[in-house]
């Protein structure tokens, strides 16, 4: 953006452009923005949780509920289709598409492998009678971790999406761009696990 | 114009305010209320230095400048100047700090969880024993209950002239703000919770009270008479609330707490003891769990996978009160509520 | 059919919900259908759908959609107004034994759905639009960075509209208040479909709201023409990257409570019921934290467009710019850290109400120096007494009162016995009308004649300035008076009839400004018939000092056949002063969005998922929902975004510019 409003010393006197000019493309700064206002509905989710998560309504507390293992699995999985999508960002900037669609089909898996233990846990829990509605301490530990779950959801639908349009289209400046977007948008899932997964988890088992 | 008029113009909003004697919160009858008037006073004269000089040199420039008038000077190229700017940063400014100055003390001073140290100016609080009166906005009426004199009224509330009075507050429902403007400002009333509120009237009268955030239908009509007494009328206003027949206990409370509107005052000569302790902590209703029982177990970590069964329907529910069905549940107590809190430290 | 079947298709809809015995509802809803039915014959008579498909409603023309975002909120406005006048009708005459012709369940319908509508759907889009139509003709762009999605945010506005008025014949509205704290708005004491109505309407409109805010900041972050600087920009456009930055650092709260409310009311969850845990007082923290930035998103552009007029009208250059930003940013800052003064009463403790109130008192600082920025434009200017002008003028004679009263409102003591009375009433009334209405109003007089290419009637237009100014002082300050006779909000009878001639007074003035609304109306429809006379053939008919005056009235689609390049603050000042030449020769293609029908589509679905969740009829809801992810899909499988423009296209259209110009000289 610096060079668009730097002036040469030939400007100086002329009052617009004869040639063609195009803007820098806004797309990844749009979506950074997006991501950092989708970051504040996490941020509101989490405060509910710092003032509600104690509030078990003489129910059952994290400690009774988690199972760590399962929740260390569940972040295993996705660090590690963090990584992998890391590979198939780099296969695209070698414009190979093969290995790309690999993958972020390898990647896809691990994030159904996230939702589907994701929802297991949640099945348990609601089994076992501490659902949602049990205690504020339930209600916003479920509406946490489920809001995650469904932005994961959405990416693994906009993933499918988008390996279709690269073997369809392959890997054009377009489709780079895309699939950059929902690169960072799967990173961004990844670091508000990490915040889960320490003040949810974590800390509702340590107390 | 002279500066002694232009004073007087600055002075005019004020004099209006002061003029309309019936207005309540300008003319109040309770020091506190009084004291706030004071601010509301005074921050309005010290806002005026700014604002009448805008307002006045807004209507000039745009009488001054209009373009029929040639002999105006114009300067299309100015545009700054950096004295104007520090002066008109400043002044904002100077005035805000002051006023901010105020608001500290003042917020402090006049804050309704403070008890009172003056009953009028000059006149000490000290050695004067003030009347606790326990506040509980129901669905669109007001319970009043007097803790030491052992009687409750509904929609009618009763204090000695010069005597602090100390308000608890909180609400079965929904949330409320009590507020008589001739005693003092008001305070929200909320179901759960426990607000605090100081205040003292100075006059004896009927002034009227109400509440001031809107909790549903009835709302308009939730209004009461607060009545400033002597001290020998609030007396026998006392006895005579004693002669009553009627007594307040949790099954009353259940039956007053359903909505209800336009409810006439209602006197009761007795009040189950506690009673307002279990309204702060919902449970009037026999068998639900207190707030500060569920509050101390939760403080030790819940009840573990047992306290997912803790859970029951109410008698009557709230859903049917306000509309349509449905059950609403809650946190049964446990066998000997009391000694909860005790153990759970 | 079982009642099970029906209900399974139904939902809660049934035929109750329609309003059959309300006789003011099934008038409103003849008036609203005879005259709906009327323009859509109009439209089919005069075979106009196919030319109003293709050029307006899947225009990605940021001209267009701001044009279309201020039409809609003109129609709400008449939706919200109607609710003020009807509550100014019902506490005039409500009066001891008088109940009035509007029962609280009625009336408190009105004043939620007043509140809503003139905040969402008259005063957002307002602004949107304004924003949308003037910043990139300001700063010297063709379109917005994403034009698509503008005209998708577009579309969920005007979903979330559609929403709001379906609940005046399907079910109700909230009865809540324009903010629904619960646990009021909770499924315990709100068990039916007001408050859905309320949360859906909201969250579809939000999630354009959200996007138009990223999409306008990009736009001006990236796409300002060559040597804007931001320190270069016009006053307007800083104003909206500040308000449009405050959008999304606060919209995504309101997304979030909003939807921890329907969480609550949908699923039994206990974020803000009495019991389980819950917490009603993190509801009212937090939707003051979108709320009073709120305030800012609104009031911002309108200072923008101030700044803009002021010195226009003025023939002189803005004074003092850097410390008009400076202020912008400060304000913009500021908002953030004030949101408890909506609630001192609450018990918060001595300490933290002080700290709100302080810092509430601190905006005014840099409030207070905008207002000497303007008395300082004026002073030693060559002031034209113009529409636009006007309204500015009477701004900042009404805005510092209101001003005034918000500072008074933000010492906590004060505010303990002026809370939630009608003098807060007219506080905010005194700023929003006073700031963003006069603000807007004067923005549409000001930019129109660049839009349409013919200037307003100036006579209906200044009818209707004194017509809202005085209606606005007769409507509101005997509401100061009343508040201060502790008189509280939403009370829809009284006992006391000494306060009746207040009430009265305060309906007069609403009438005054019904004529000032028709007036404002009038400006428009004599100002199309008068068009000739009234036309702009210049592009720049008052004087302007900004870009968006150097193009012609109505721009071309690509708005500058050229990008300007800027050397200036007013920058057409700049290149006027400097004798700049206009370009006839050597046009190039240039290179435009294409319109897409896809933003109606999706906003459609959307109203069809809110009315399914609303009523609950599940199977509907899933079905639209999917409907929803699909046409999102299908839409991003559609890569033939872009054209060009043919340079012939480009030297007719600027060769019939040159000839107007010629003609005129």
């Amino acid at each position: 953006m610096a060079h668009a409003q730097a002036l040469t010393e030939a400007d100086k006197d002329r009052f617009y452009l004869t040639e063609d000019h195009h803007p820098e493309n806004g797309t990844l700064l749009g979506f950074w923005i997006y991501l950092m206002s989708d970051c504040l509905i996490f941020a509101v989710l989490f405060a509910c949780y710092a003032v509600l998560g104690r509030n078990y309504a003489a129910g059952p507390s994290g400690a009774d509920l988690f199972d760590l293992p399962i929740v260390a699995v569940n972040t295993a999985l996705l660090l590690f289709s963090s990584i992998t999508y890391g590979f198939a960002m780099i296969s695209a900037q070698a414009k190979k598409v093969k290995p790309t669609l690999i993958w972020l089909a390898v990647t896809g898996l691990l994030g159904l492998g996230f939702l589907s233990l994701e929802l297991y846990e949640f099945n348990h829990l609601i089994h076992e009678g501490a659902g949602p509605q049990r205690s504020a301490f339930l209600s916003s530990f479920f509406v946490l971790v489920g809001t995650h779950g469904l932005h994961v959801t959405f990416g693994c639908i906009w993933l499918v999406t988008l390996m279709v349009q690269v073997a369809k289209r392959g890997l054009g400046g377009e489709m780079k761009r895309r699939l950059m977007c929902l690169s960072m948008f799967w990173h961004f899932l990844d670091v508000i696990w990490i915040g889960v997964f320490s003040f949810v988890y974590l800390l509702g088992v340590l107390k | 114009m002279t500066p002694s008029s232009l004073k007087k113009l600055a002075l005019l909003p004020v004099l209006l305010l002061l003029s309309g004697c019936d207005w309540v919160v300008m003319n109040p009858s309770g020091d506190i209320a009084a004291q706030q008037r004071d601010l509301i006073i005074l921050s309005t004269v010290l806002m005026l230095i700014i604002i009448v000089p805008v307002i006045f040199l807004t209507l000039f420039f745009a009488w001054k400048y209009r373009q029929s008038n040639k002999t105006a000077k114009y300067d299309p190229d100015w545009h700054h100047s950096t004295k104007l700017e520090i002066v008109i940063w400043a002044a904002p400014l100077v005035i805000i700090m002051i006023l901010g100055a105020v608001t500290w003390t003042s917020t402090h001073l006049l804050d309704p969880y403070r008890p009172l140290d003056r009953l009028a100016p000059g006149r000490t609080a000290e050695g004067v024993k003030p009347l606790k009166v326990q506040v509980v906005a129901l669905d669109w009426k007001w319970m009043f209950i007097y803790p030491e004199l052992g009687i409750a009224t509904v929609n009618e509330l009763a204090a000695p002239v010069d005597t602090p009075i100390d308000f608890d507050l909180t609400a079965s429902s929904v949330m409320n703000s009590f507020y008589v403007p001739a005693l003092a400002g008001q305070i929200y009333a909320m179901p759960g919770m426990r607000t605090k509120l100081h205040a003292v009237i100075n006059k004896p009268g009927v002034y009227d009270g109400f509440s001031a955030n809107y909790s549903g239908e009835g709302f308009s009509h939730m209004r009461f008479k607060f009545h400033g007494m002597n001290r020998a009328d609030f007396d026998k206003w006392a006895a005579e609330v004693r002669k009553s027949n009627d007594r307040l206990d949790g099954t009353r409370y259940l039956v007053l707490e359903k909505p209800s509107e336009k409810v006439p005052p209602q006197r009761f000569a007795s009040v189950e003891a506690g009673l307002f302790d279990k309204a702060v902590n919902r449970c009037v209703e026999p068998g639900k769990m207190c707030q500060h029982d569920m509050m101390a177990i939760d403080k030790s970590g819940g009840l573990g996978m047992a306290g997912v069964y803790n859970v029951t329907t109410l008698e009557y529910d709230k859903r049917t009160r306000r509309g349509e069905g449905g059950i609403r549940s809650f946190i049964a107590a446990l066998c000997a509520p009391k000694s909860a809190p005790a153990e759970a430290r | 059919m079982s009642p099970d079947l029906v209900k399974t298709i139904f939902g809660r809809l049934t035929w109750d919900a329609i309003p059959l015995h309300e006789p003011i509802l099934i008038g409103t809803f003849g008036v609203v259908a005879l005259g709906g039915i009327t323009v859509l014959a109009a439209l089919t008579y005069f075979k106009v759908w196919g030319y109003l498909w293709r050029e307006w409603l899947t225009s990605v023309d940021h001209k267009k959609i701001g044009v279309m975002y201020i039409i809609l909120a003109i129609i709400m406005l008449l939706r919200g107004f109607a609710d003020a006048l009807m509550m100014r009708a019902q506490q005039a005459i409500a009066f001891g034994d008088a109940a009035g012709y509007l029962p609280p369940h009625h009336y408190d319908q009105v004043f939620t759905a007043h509140g809503v509508i003139m905040i969402f759907f008259v005063a957002m889009p307002l602004i949107t639009g304004l924003m949308n139509l003037v910043v990139p003709l300001q700063i010297g762009a063709r379109d917005v960075a994403f034009p698509f999605l503008n005209n998708f945010s577009f579309w969920m506005t005007v979903g979330g509209a559609i929403t709001v008025m379906l609940s005046l014949f399907v079910g109700e509205f909230a009865r809540t208040g324009w903010l629904a704290y619960p646990p009021l708005s909770g499924l315990a004491y709100s068990p039916d479909v007001g408050v859905d109505y309320y949360i859906w309407s909201l969250q579809i409109a939000g999630v354009g709201t959200t996007l138009s805010g990223i999409n306008l900041i990009v736009t001006i972050v990236k796409m300002r023409a060559p040597g804007m600087s931001l320190m270069k920009m016009p006053v307007f456009t800083w104003t909206s990257l500040c308000s449009n930055v405050l959008i999304v650092a606060s919209f995504p709260i309101l997304t979030a409570v909003l939807a921890l409310l329907s969480s609550d009311r949908y699923l039994g969850t206990n974020f803000f019921t009495n019991d389980f845990g819950g917490n009603p007082m993190m509801y009212v923290n937090l939707i003051w934290i979108w709320g009073h930035p709120e305030v800012y998103i609104l009031v911002l552009p309108a200072f923008g467009v101030f700044s803009e007029v002021v010195s226009t009208f003025c023939s002189k250059r803005l004074f003092g710019y850097s410390s008009m930003v400076y202020a912008t940013v400060v304000i913009t800052i500021l908002s953030y850290i004030v949101w408890l003064h909506h609630f001192f009463t609450m018990g918060s403790g001595a300490s933290v109400n002080s700290f709100f109130g302080i810092t509430t008192m601190i905006i005014s600082i840099p409030t207070g120096a905008k207002i000497f920025n303007w008395l300082f434009t004026m002073y030693r200017g060559r002031i034209r007494f113009e529409v636009p002008m006007m309204w500015t003028v009477g701004f900042m004679v009404t805005f510092v009162i209101g001003g005034m009263t918000g500072v008074l409102l933000a010492v906590p003591p004060a505010d303990f016995v002026l809370h939630n009375s009608l003098f807060l009433i007219a506080h905010f009334h005194n700023v929003i009308i006073g700031g963003v209405v006069f603000g807007m109003f004067a923005g549409i007089v000001y930019w129109f004649p660049k839009a349409f290419g013919f200037k307003l009637d100036p006579f209906w237009g200044k009818l209707s300035f004194w017509f809202w100014q005085i209606g606005f002082f007769f409507a509101f300050m005997p509401l100061y008076v009343l508040g201060l006779m502790g008189v509280t909000r939403r009370v829809s009878h009284f006992e006391d009839h000494s306060l009746q001639i207040w009430f009265v007074i305060s309906a007069f003035g609403a009438v005054l400004i019904l004529f000032g609304i028709i007036s404002f109306v009038m400006q428009m429809v004599v100002g199309f018939m008068k068009r000739e006379q009234l036309a702009d053939k210049t592009g720049d008919p008052w004087g302007g000092r900004t870009l968006e005056w150097s193009t012609s009235s109505p721009p071309p689609a690509y708005n500058f056949a050229f990008t300007p390049v800027i050397h200036e603050i007013d920058a057409w000042h700049d290149m006027k002063q400097r004798g700049y030449v206009r370009p006839t020769t050597g046009f190039i293609p240039i290179h435009m969005p294409k319109n897409t029908g896809a933003g109606v589509v999706l906003a459609g679905i959307s109203v069809v998922v809110g009315f399914a969740m609303i009523w609950q009829i599940w199977w509907l809801a899933v079905i639209s929902f999917v409907a929803l992810v699909a046409s999102a899909i299908i839409h991003t499988f559609n890569f033939k975004r872009d054209y060009y423009i043919p340079a012939e296209e480009v030297v007719r259209v600027e060769d019939a510019r040159t000839e107007a110009l010629r003609s005129l000289a």
